[in-house]
């Protein structure tokens, strides 16, 4: 019943929270997986959730989702999510249209879902698909389906699980500019979930680090996107907490090849 | 005659996943293994010179006419046979048989195919019978059959449709089971009901290997019928072949079997048919 909140043009006021949780803990038999976790999400936010392997945000996720059954109490979200996975996870049988239509069947606007779904292919860049089969796509066209169909309902939080990091660097820029502008455009709340730390600062308001479980540590960039070069101080000074935080150290200077130390060493042969 | 006809789309139903690449697929038939455009009459030579010859050494005598009939002699047979209504109301005869017990047969097996593949307890409870079951030569049964259910319909009709029922079964479940479970998990991200994941993502997902199973059983369902109408018939074109044979009427025979096997393959087109409209998305 949740989605109907989230029908166009409807008068309820802005909750504060899109997603709320609150001490949410989940374990796979012995194996604890999310410790107490403590998250919000407020309308039109944009979140990215890092962590190494296992560390359980995929999970949050999830949870986030529905996919998981879990308590209300824990996790509280208004309105409708949505979710687009690391592989597109298109039905092949289905066009690309009916695929991206599909969404919108348990909804309002059922009626004008071919419509809304053309309509939705169209912002992703893919008129001349609309009839195509999914087997026929290539990676990146096939993810934008992906995004089409988490976008078409109009959710008020999309949920992002390493949607791009089967795709090749190229197309990566080109999905994370798709993302910025469906996001500007449509002003829902997204968490994507990354292992990128590149990407989380190119995209996100806000960083969150998950480890083992816990939320680790967060930052909050204020900076401008268009503004987010690498070479940017607080871009960089940012960088390289969250690569601290994930555990990963600096590359140590190599001892063999100092430029000082050699020219010193040639002065004195010569 | 009628076995190799039968069987042999089962091998090449196997390998239809492996479909050809897109944009080839129409073509491929007819440019795969000949070039020139006189390459699909050449095809027919050899089955013609063959009828030729055979036709030869009937006319000369070297073949005995109570050995097999000429080609003639067949022809002017089969003519016979179709004006005097022989042949119509036995080949509709066995059609009925066919479909029958194959509608029962495909029911049994795609329902008991569809509740294991989507509830746990059935597939307990319906999986290790139906296996055990499968590995039964259904041909074997006929003694049982026959003490059961006499010497009538139902005996023929249990028989077809115990052929039936187990590719179907298998094949369906393997379908089922080979699922992608993420593409499942995508749909619950939808929100799509049970019911509209049934129709949106597990029938779709299981067709390709049911029609696979489609291909198989209906081969099994004529081999079993002729089987079955030959050990005893009371009409259908298994009775016209047996009343032949005390008769020595060769001809007969062979427009017998020939029918069974045109049934063989009619079937089997109607199913490649299927396949290649339900499938278009693989190509």
């Amino acid at each position: 019943m949740a989605f109907l909140k989230s029908s166009p043009g409807s008068l309820e006021p802005t909750p504060e929270h899109v997603a709320r949780i609150r001490s949410h803990s989940r374990a796979f038999g012995r194996h604890q997986v999310l410790r107490e976790i403590d998250l919000d999400i407020h309308p039109g936010e944009f979140v990215a959730l890092l962590g190494r392997s296992g560390c359980g945000k995929s999970t949050l996720l999830r949870s986030l989702a529905r996919l998981d059954k879990v308590p209300a109490s824990e996790v509280q979200v208004t309105g409708r999510t949505s979710v687009a996975f690391q592989e597109p996870r298109l039905l092949p049988w289905r066009r690309v249209l009916d695929n991206v239509a599909l969404a919108l069947l348990n909804t309002p606007r059922r009626g004008e879902r071919a419509a809304l779904a053309e309509q939705t292919l169209e912002e992703v860049g893919l008129t001349d698909k609309l009839d195509a089969w999914p087997l026929r796509l290539s990676g990146g066209q096939a993810q934008r389906v992906s995004l089409a169909r988490a976008l078409v309902s109009n959710p008020s939080l999309m949920l992002l699980d390493e949607p791009f990091s089967a795709l090749d660097a190229l197309t990566r820029i080109e999905m994370h500019q798709l993302v910025i502008e469906l996001w500007r455009r449509h002003s829902m709340a997204i968490l994507i979930v990354t292992h990128d730390v590149d990407e989380a600062l190119a995209l996100a308001d806000r960083l969150v680090v998950l480890d083992e479980g816990r939320i680790a540590q967060s930052w909050r960039i204020e900076l401008p996107r268009s503004d987010r070069a690498p070479s940017q101080p607080e871009v960089a000074r940012t960088r390289a907490e969250v690569l601290k935080a994930l555990g990963v150290k600096p590359t140590p200077p190599n001892p063999n090849r100092n430029p000082l130390k050699n020219n010193v060493d040639n002065q004195g042969a010569a | 005659m009628h076995p190799m006809t039968t069987t042999s789309p089962v091998i090449t139903g196997r390998d239809l996943p492996a479909a050809a690449p897109p944009g080839r697929r129409r073509r491929a038939p007819r440019d795969h293994p000949r070039r020139s455009p006189f390459g699909y009459v050449r095809r027919w030579v050899s089955p013609l010179v063959i009828v030729g010859i055979w036709q030869l050494l009937s006319s000369t005598g070297a073949l005995d006419e109570r050995t097999l009939a000429s080609p003639a002699q067949i022809a002017t047979r089969t003519v016979q046979l179709i004006q005097d209504g022989t042949l119509g109301t036995a080949t509709l005869v066995s059609v009925q048989r066919v479909a029958i017990g194959f509608a029962i047969g495909a029911a049994i097996g795609v329902v008991f195919a569809v509740a294991a593949g989507l509830s746990r307890i059935a597939d307990d409870a319906i999986d290790p019978p139906m296996q055990m079951l499968r590995t039964l030569p259904h041909f074997g049964l006929i003694p049982l059959f026959i003490i059961w259910f006499g010497l009538g319909e139902s005996p023929k009709l249990a028989l077809i449709a115990m052929g039936v029922a187990f590719p179907l079964y298998l094949n369906t479940l393997g379908g089922i089971r080979g699922i992608d479970s993420t593409m499942v998990e995508a749909a619950r991200s939808m929100n799509l009901s049970w019911s509209q994941r049934l129709r949106h993502v597990i029938i779709p997902g299981a067709l390709p290997q049911t029609l696979v199973g489609l291909r198989q059983s209906l081969g099994i369902a004529w081999l079993t019928l002729i089987v079955a109408e030959t050990i005893s018939a009371h009409s259908g074109l298994g009775y016209m072949i047996n009343h032949a044979r005390d008769f020595l009427q060769i001809d007969v025979i062979v427009v017998g079997l020939a029918v069974y096997s045109l049934l063989g393959l009619l079937t089997d087109g109607v199913v490649r048919e299927l396949e290649r409209r339900a499938l278009v998305w693989r190509s």
